[in-house]
């Protein structure tokens, strides 16, 4: 068998396995014979079955989404580059039938799905619901932290009235909390397993569920195999929405870029998940292979200059460095032309969306007059810091803005740093004087980001940037309902602050570049990890 | 008896070597920068809940305090437990060990098939052309980086020949991994008589293998070639000569076992060295071996696993010079007693 | 460099002759000589020849392949390849001869005072050393570049460190043996101070075997200082660094822009191979028994 024509012989074994292929027999995995397994390959290594754990990594979200319910959902819609994404603005049901908002909107009750069930077939009940909720607001850490992004934060906001209705009570209404139900984080987990593994130092039962999911979800967990491969297996009995097509799905990871090329471009895997931008920017242009790159809501690639460091504290400083970033060099040497462009925009404000151009664009004459006009004429020298995980990105990026300052008199040395010291320097400690940055909100909306990237002492804002109307206007507008009149002028009023003081230079709006060879209906998520439930094959 | 003081002298000359490894890679995880609490706490956390995380890890203990729960959990036998997998080091080190150690002994064997005979036929013709080619030969292996080898190695073999495999680590998607006994593969599927699944598995391990063995060909043949000139230049082959022998049992039957136990040391050393140096070509060929687990632990300050690893290939590295000390002292009556 | 420790030439043109007829005897060590002088020659008019800034970008003409404007193409930010390949040759002989030059120097020291004296300063020595070698060396080194930074001096500290055991045992080897033998006892009777007999008439006879232990770690050095770079951990960008190319190169191979990877791989592989073969006619060349 030629390894070239593996796809062919998985498809091939679909319903015609005859005599010659029994000798083969033990070496499939069960369910390929059936010619419905999908192979992924990703860069990401997964490292816990279990979101709430500590430690526990961004790739490992996927398993909350496909192996785990939550109560609510996000609707779908067509995504901008092809595609489909998930819809921000339509939540619908996933194990919630349905629920009612009381008018003040401090109470949400939920009617759980009668037909939901468990994996081991019993039936999901608001005292799974309420475990499941009350783990998420105790266990601190990452999902305590996005619990609280929706006004979740203690167990008694938490009720099982009855077994199929489950009860939250709001210290105050927010437009944050519902969507946050439909974010990885407050997945329901089988409660009766995971007690009965539970002991009095581990209650939350966090050593079980770290590499035995117990859940409701369309797939579960077949085989993990860390640092290697994941196995989902298809929930036939799954009620949360429409039956994937693929009974099994087996997710690769492989840690070499141009292996993973080589792999999708020859057919050897149905899909790639996460591509380098030129990959995508490629791949694209040949037969055969499917790319999809949609723009990563609510994330912006920004040139961060700190206000701890003296020069950034003039604001003419920060002009001229809007002015001299050679913003389509970068955009097709970094991204590859893949994303949003977020330079040379409109002066004036006129609507609420979010990310948005700014109004700067390449001028290197504009930027020498404002280096002249500031004071810091004889120019000066810093440190320009990249992370050494996203030096895909950062290093191209860093090193034409390199020769762009240099002309308007700002030597920059570029400083690469390691993962787990990028994290401390940049977001905790905040000490990094120039640097390039990436926050993307989960919760699609331009109060968020500002809550995140904008307000003092946030861990986003790494430039210490300090402005007591953005700390107003953050506060008033984080819960308010975005139909509300006053809504629009405030987020415009933050638009004109962000531009004028820009602690952050937009660069770009990143995409999700995703490769596929074999498989289709791809959806694109905020949380930027594979949902394996929609997917089909593209065989016909 | 001499030899067995020689032997126990020998063990505990290792104790203070371990005792060194243990505090050299105790203090060089907490030298590394950054923190740890901040990275796994998450994207989104506040710095109380990077103080949570701290706490959980014992990390917000002093130094010394932290080296002596260090210790007495590995009195325990207790590594620790990796954050970055999430799982307890050991169990994690065990996993991956014989991926690891498959992988480099597959490399030695063909790194020794050869080798061997390249270093044998250069020593039967010193200063010929011969010897000068498989000079330059076995040197322009060694002086490629690995991890290019392995990639221009997947290019031609896989993506333009399609001959290969796809280079998806121990065993393509297709096959089911045996029943586990040792670790190995090979041997695993071969005890299951598992024929289908032993072939899969060899065959992934052909180009990994071969581009370990390009790098480890040098030192064994250079090692031949210098013992066996040494072993032809002695009193007993001319004297094997001077009686008549024929050429053939000379040099197989009397100067190479001579040679071998040279070879055999270097060998030693060169599996030591390439079991740590193989971090680069297992991350190529997506290999769940050690060396890349250690990289990625060291990159993140997983300080469990940095330490674990650096532990194991040390204790390994000295169990395997105590064998061969051990074997010199049984086998060769000249050491020992000095 | 070495040859004023040795014992000096009983004849003017000893040590020219003794090269050149080193040099007649073995075609590959005039071949690996040869070598070397082109790349010290790289490394020290190439940057004022090269054709273009190494550092220069030129974004509408990225990923070029080779022509005769680009001879070994260009890279994903345009920059000329060629000229970042020969300039790149002094920062990594750099690296390669400072890294060795520390540990040859350190291991000597250390080796030649175990090896001379004995007693208790050998064994804490050597189950020091023993220690060292113990660590899978990669991983040590790349726990020191990775909790030191970054730099050029803390990838040559890194690579020195993991080096100095070699030459630290060879030394103390030689000099353990010949610290009685009869030449040393008679300079030892003939007033020489301990220090002395063993700078001049010991340490000396550790120099063949170490000859070849230096040009094996010169081409390891630099192969140490790619694979660091392959991890991230290399010499900061833009500098040039022939690790760092063929390392970011290598991702450009399966989409066809081999070029990236294969020149700076080339003369990394043939700086390597040069450094290798040299081993065994610099051991002819310093080896005093063979002088006589």
């Amino acid at each position: 068998m030629a390894p070239s024509s593996r796809r062919d012989f998985l498809k091939l074994t679909g319903g015609t396995i005859g005599a010659a292929m029994l000798p083969f027999l033990k070496a499939l995995p069960a369910h390929a014979a059936t010619g419905d397994t999908l192979v992924v390959v990703t860069g990401q290594t997964i490292n816990s079955l279990d979101l709430h754990r500590t430690g526990t990594n961004r790739a490992s979200y996927q398993v909350a989404v496909n192996a785990y319910d939550r109560l609510v959902s996000f609707g779908t819609k067509p995504a901008p580059g092809g595609g489909l994404s998930y819809d921000y603005s339509v939540i619908v049901p996933e194990l919630a039938e349905s629920w009612e908002i009381s008018d003040d909107g401090m109470t949400m009750t939920f009617t759980l799905n009668p037909e939901a069930t468990f994996w081991d077939g019993r039936k999901v009940t608001a005292e799974d619901v309420k475990w499941s909720f009350d783990r998420a607001v105790s266990v601190g850490g990452f999902p305590t932290v996005q619990m609280k992004a929706g006004g979740l934060e203690r167990p008694d906001q938490f009720a099982a009235v009855d077994e199929s209705t489950f009860v939250i009570t709001l210290d105050r209404p927010s437009k944050l909390t519902l969507p946050d139900l439909a974010v990885p984080v407050p997945f329901i987990i089988n409660a009766e397993v995971a007690k009965a593994h539970a002991t009095e130092a581990d209650p939350w039962a966090m050593e079980y569920l770290h590499t035995t999911p117990a859940g409701s979800g369309a797939y579960k967990v077949a085989a993990w195999q860390q640092g290697q491969q994941l196995v989902y297996e298809r929930n036939d009995a799954w009620t949360g929405g429409p039956l994937p097509a693929f009974s099994r799905v087996i997710l690769r990871e492989v840690p070499s870029p141009a292996t993973r090329r080589a792999l999708i471009e020859r057919g050897d895997v149905q899909m790639s998940f996460d591509i380098p931008n030129k990959d995508a920017a490629e791949l694209d242009a040949k037969e055969g292979v499917e790319v999809y790159s949609t723009p990563i809501e609510n994330c912006i690639h920004c040139l961060c200059p700190n206000t701890k460091f003296e020069p950034f504290q003039d604001a003419n400083v920060r002009k001229a460095l809007a002015h001299a970033i050679p913003y389509e060099a970068i955009f097709q040497t970094a991204a590859y032309g893949r994303g949003a462009p977020m330079w040379g925009g409109e002066a004036e404000i006129t609507d609420t969306a979010w990310p948005r151009k700014s109004p700067y664009m390449t001028d290197m004459a504009k930027a020498k007059e404002l280096m002249a006009a500031s004071g810091h004429a004889g120019g000066f020298e810093v440190p320009l810091s990249i992370s050494l995980d996203l030096a895909d990105w950062m290093e191209p990026t860093a090193l034409l803005m390199q020769e762009a300052f240099a002309e308007i008199g700002i030597k920059t040395q570029i400083e690469k740093i390691p993962g787990a010291n990028w994290r401390t320097a940049a977001l905790v400690d905040k000490r990094l004087p120039l640097h390039l940055e990436n926050f993307g909100g989960w919760l699609n909306t331009p109060d968020y980001y500002f809550f995140w990237a904008y307000k003092h002492g946030h861990l986003f804002n790494s430039s210490n940037y300090l402005n007591n109307e953005v700390e107003t206007l953050v506060d008033e507008t984080l819960h308010m309902s975005m139909e509300a009149p006053e809504y629009a002028p405030k987020i415009k009023r933050l638009f004109e602050i962000a531009f004028e003081d820009l602690p952050r230079i937009p660069l770009w709006q990143p995409a999700l570049n995703v490769a596929m060879n074999g498989a289709s209906d791809y959806e694109f998520w905020f949380h930027r990890q594979l949902d394996v439930r929609p997917l089909t094959s593209a065989s016909v | 008896m001499a030899r067995a003081r020689m032997i126990l002298g020998r063990v505990a000359q290792a104790l203070p070597v371990v005792a060194g490894v243990v505090v050299i890679s105790f203090l060089l995880t907490r030298a590394l920068p950054g923190d740890p609490a901040a990275y796994f706490a998450g994207p989104a956390a506040d710095a109380a809940s990077i103080a949570e995380v701290r706490e959980a890890l014992g990390l917000d203990k002093p130094l010394i305090q932290q080296f002596f729960l260090y210790l007495g959990d590995l009195a325990r036998g207790d590594l620790g437990q990796a954050i970055s997998t999430g799982q307890p080091v050991a169990a994690d080190l065990a996993a991956r060990l014989p991926a690891s150690l498959e992988l480099t002994l597959v490399a030695l064997v063909l790194s020794c098939a050869i080798a061997i005979p390249l270093g044998i036929l250069a020593a039967t013709r010193p200063g010929t052309w011969v010897d000068h080619l498989c000079r330059v030969l076995v040197t322009a292996g060694v002086s490629m980086p690995t991890f290019f080898t392995g990639i221009v190695l997947i290019y031609v073999f896989y993506y333009l020949a399609g001959w290969a495999p796809s280079p998806l680590g121990r065993l393509d998607f297709i096959y089911l991994s045996p029943p586990h006994v040792t670790g190995f593969y090979l041997i695993d599927a071969a005890l299951a008589g598992d024929w289908f699944t032993w072939l899969g598995a060899l065959k992934q391990l052909i180009l990994p293998a071969a581009t370990l063995a390009l790098f480890t060909l040098a030192p064994i043949a250079r090692m031949t070639r210098a013992a066996m000139l040494t072993a032809l230049s002695s009193d007993f082959i001319r004297t094997a000569r001077a009686a008549g022998l024929g050429r053939g049992k000379v040099l197989y039957a009397y100067a190479f076992r001579n040679a071998l136990l040279p070879v055999v040391t270097t060998l030693g050393m060169v599996f030591s060295f390439t079991l740590g140096a193989n971090v680069l070509v297992e991350k190529v060929f997506a290999w769940p071996g050690i060396g890349s687990y250690a990289v990625e632990a060291l990159v993140v300050s997983d300080y469990a696993a940095v330490q674990g690893f650096v532990l194991a290939m040390a204790l390994l590295f000295v169990a395997l010079n105590l064998v061969i000390d051990i074997a010199y002292a049984l086998i060769d009556p000249r050491i020992g007693v000095s | 460099m070495t040859d004023t420790s040795l014992a000096p030439p009983r004849k003017g043109d000893t040590t020219l002759g003794h090269i050149a007829y080193v040099l007649r005897g073995n075609p590959v060590t005039l071949l690996a000589f040869a070598m070397l002088a082109f790349f010290v020659g790289c490394a020290l008019f190439g940057p004022a020849l090269v054709p273009y800034d190494p550092l220069a970008t030129d974004a509408p003409r990225a990923l070029e392949p080779p022509s005769r404007d680009h001879w070994f193409g260009t890279d994903s930010l345009g920059r000329d390849v060629f000229s970042r390949v020969i300039v790149a040759t002094r920062l990594d002989l750099t690296i390669s001869v400072a890294a060795v030059a520390i540990s040859f120097m350190l291991g000597s020291v250390l080796g030649s005072i175990a090896g001379y004296w004995g007693g208790w300063i050998d064994a804490v020595l050597n189950r020091l050393l023993d220690t060292i070698m113990a660590f899978p060396l990669f991983v040590l080194a790349m726990g020191v570049v990775a909790a030191l930074g970054n730099t050029v001096e803390n990838i040559i500290i890194a690579t020195a460190i993991i080096n100095i055991p070699f030459y630290a045992r060879l030394v103390r080897a030689e000099v353990n043996i010949r610290r009685y033998a009869g030449f040393a006892q008679a300079a030892k009777l003939a007033g020489n101070s301990d220090l002395r007999v063993l700078a001049v008439h010991i340490f000396p006879n550790a120099l063949p075997p170490m000859m070849v232990q230096v040009s094996l770690n010169l081409g390891w050095a630099i192969l140490n200082a790619a694979g660091l770079s392959f991890i991230g951990l290399g010499v900061r960008p833009p500098t040039p660094e022939w690790g760092i190319m063929v390392a970011e190169g290598a991702n450009y191979i399966v989409s066809g822009e081999w070029w990236l990877a294969l020149f700076p791989g080339l003369w990394l592989m043939l700086a390597v191979f040069t450094f290798n073969l040299l081993g065994d006619g610099l051991r002819d060349i310093v080896d005093p028994r063979k002088r006589t």
